[in-house]
């Protein structure tokens, strides 16, 4: 019994997102900027 | 004592992390994507089942970090994996709840038109199995004690509130959500214990 609940934690799912998407959110990072001006926040989006 | 070290160390560096991320350290974020990355894809992997939408649910989930650490927003110190789990936990139920109110195409073959319509009328079989669903769930119910049942009966089939019915039973309100509660418990039990499927 023990036996058959080991193998079951082994089969947990691992996968990993794309490179795509990771060098997508490493850009979008670089490329956001928040400015602030009195109480109004800017958000925007520089390429 | 050596794992909660190491536990509380690795919450420590997600901590400078986001400080550093915070004060302009771009490398930072890197480093923190590639340290979750797994778990998190993974996490909503196991929800939906399905890799474009892992990988969509995936990229919202660190756009919403991204924009929420750029703000100033965040305030959970020491708690980065938790909170983008959490994020990454409501955008999966955003997901379900999108695509349950929108119609499913289907482009793998010819156009249906029937794809599109859904006839809101019950057939032949979901009839019966409906008739099926509501027969078992009386007979369940009339297993219940008394005293269950008929709170259970008056909220579920004559709609009334726990105020009508504490006053038709002559108990207080909270004796009727009491009984209530039980009545949901023991109908539960019963279905679990005997394995009955109530859907249609």
């Amino acid at each position: 019994m023990a036996k058959i609940y080991s193998d079951y934690t082994l089969k947990k799912i691992q996968l990993n997102p794309k490179k795509e998407t990771v060098y997508f959110l490493l850009n979008y990072s670089k490329a956001l900027r928040v400015n602030y001006y009195k109480s109004l926040e800017f958000v925007t989006l520089l390429n | 004592m050596l794992k909660v070290y190491v536990m509380k160390r690795k919450l420590i560096e997600d901590a400078v992390l986001v400080k550093n991320y915070i004060n302009g350290d771009e490398s930072a974020l890197s480093m923190l994507i590639m340290r979750h990355k797994q778990k998190i894809y993974s996490f909503i992997y196991s929800k939906v089942y399905d890799r474009d939408i892992t990988e969509d649910v995936f990229q919202d989930t660190f756009i919403k970090v991204i924009r929420t650490l750029k703000r100033g927003k965040y305030n959970e110190e020491g708690k980065f994996l938790p909170w983008v789990m959490r994020i990454a936990h409501n955008l999966v139920i955003d997901h379900f709840r999108r695509n349950k109110r929108m119609p499913k195409f289907d482009n793998s073959g010819e156009f249906s038109i029937f794809s599109v319509l859904s006839d809101s009328s019950l057939n032949a079989e979901k009839t019966l199995i409906k008739d099926q669903v509501e027969s078992d769930v009386r007979r369940i119910i009339e297993e219940l004690p008394e005293d269950q049942k008929k709170v259970l009966m008056m909220r579920m089939y004559q709609d009334m509130s726990f105020k009508e019915i504490s006053e038709r039973t002559g108990v207080s309100i909270n004796t009727a959500l009491g009984r209530m509660r039980y009545a949901l418990i023991n109908l539960r039990k019963v279905i679990e214990q005997h394995n009955i499927v109530l859907t249609n």
